[in-house]
């Protein structure tokens, strides 16, 4: 069988992005609930009280998971819709090279994004 | 009734136009697809299509028939078309025309070929055959009768996207056909292949393969079982 060679895969197997995919996905919808029912449960909702729940620990820890997952699903998102339409059946010779400029500018986004949202959760 | 069939000839049209032909059908009964067609083609002989044994075993007519894709031997004019309607043919979609209805199929046989679709067993042969028990055997129901006519793959979009990477719906029900197979050793080697993010994994689930299936079968249950096999080997 032919090698299908996947270099800017997350996880360079199908099987381990499938996993990690989903995996992020059940992460965000319990981030997702948990924001939701602080924002409705909490009496008085203001500055202070939210940057006192974002500020304990299991809170910091469950939006770095959040923020590493968010990052994980976008990247195995945004990979496979380039592979999917930024290629050379798609926009000809030039596919190749559209490809990999979308895939640099949306790993530096990501990552610009993580190390920013590091900051906001865990900066103090 | 009328009749819209594309037609593309690569060697001497510089791109595919539609052909309107009105053709007289009995009243009385309702035809299929096929039978309309011949009877275009008894107007202007001109016009090219794969058929062969005309009742859905062969697998050589499978065309887009007002927008879904189907056998048009088995495809009642009544379904595919509704009265007072226009019947509009085109060829299978994402395949390269080699002539009217007529694709280029290398790439779709390509990616049956890529899972071995043959029994592999490196065990000595019995003297008679090898055994399955009933239960086993029912494991292959629903995977062998697919005909090749590769109505599921080429209205899939992964395919279409990938046909030279993603297996694709019709590859893909065999390979779990022989994973499946009691009698097969070669499963753990069979999934080791499978397991990139193109071959299995690009399927998205959409199930166009299974609602257009002549034979009713359904790839989407197949490449769930592949994934399960996959996530028990890998993990």
């Amino acid at each position: 069988m032919d090698m299908v060679v996947n270099a800017t895969s997350l996880g360079r197997s199908g099987l381990y992005d499938w996993l990690i995919q989903r995996a992020s996905a059940l992460v965000l919808l319990a981030y997702a609930v948990c924001i939701l029912g602080s924002l409705l449960f909490t009496q008085d909702l203001d500055y202070a009280s939210w940057r006192a729940q974002f500020g304990a620990p299991a809170m910091q820890i469950f939006s770095l998971i959040a923020l590493l997952s968010l990052c994980a699903h976008a990247w195995i998102g945004i990979w496979t819709v380039t592979t999917d339409y930024l290629n050379e059946a798609h926009l000809g010779r030039a596919g190749t090279a559209i490809r990999l400029f979308t895939q640099g500018v949306c790993a530096l986004l990501t990552l610009i994004y993580l190390l920013w949202g590091v900051r906001i959760f865990w900066g103090g | 009734m009328l009749v819209s069939i594309y037609r593309y000839n690569p060697e001497q049209d510089s791109k595919p136009a539609m052909q309107n032909i009105e053709v007289d059908v009995p009243a009385d009964r309702d035809l299929m697809v096929l039978d309309v067609l011949e009877l275009a083609k008894a107007k202007d002989p001109s016009i090219s299509y794969r058929r062969s044994c005309r009742e859905g075993v062969c697998g050589s007519d499978g065309m887009n028939i007002n927008g879904v894709n189907g056998l048009a031997c088995i495809t009642p004019v009544s379904r595919a078309a509704g009265p007072g309607r226009k019947l509009v043919l085109r060829p299978l979609p994402g395949l390269p025309v080699i002539r009217d209805l007529v694709v280029d199929l290398t790439q779709f046989y390509r990616q049956f070929e890529k899972v071995k679709p043959w029994l592999i067993n490196d065990e000595t042969p019995p003297a008679i055959e090898r055994l399955q028990s009933p239960e086993e055997r029912e494991k292959l129901d629903g995977l062998y009768e697919c005909i090749l006519c590769a109505c599921c793959s080429t209205s899939c979009p992964s395919f279409w996207w990938n046909p030279e990477k993603f297996i694709g719906p019709a590859g893909l029900l065999q390979a779990y056909r022989f994973l499946a197979d009691s009698r097969d050793t070669a499963t753990a080697e069979r999934l080791s292949e499978l397991d990139d993010p193109f071959s299995v994994f690009r399927c998205r689930g959409i199930m166009n393969c299974v609602s257009v299936c002549p034979k009713g079968l359904n790839p989407t249950r197949a490449i769930g079982h592949i994934r399960s096999m996959l996530l028990r080997q890998g993990t």
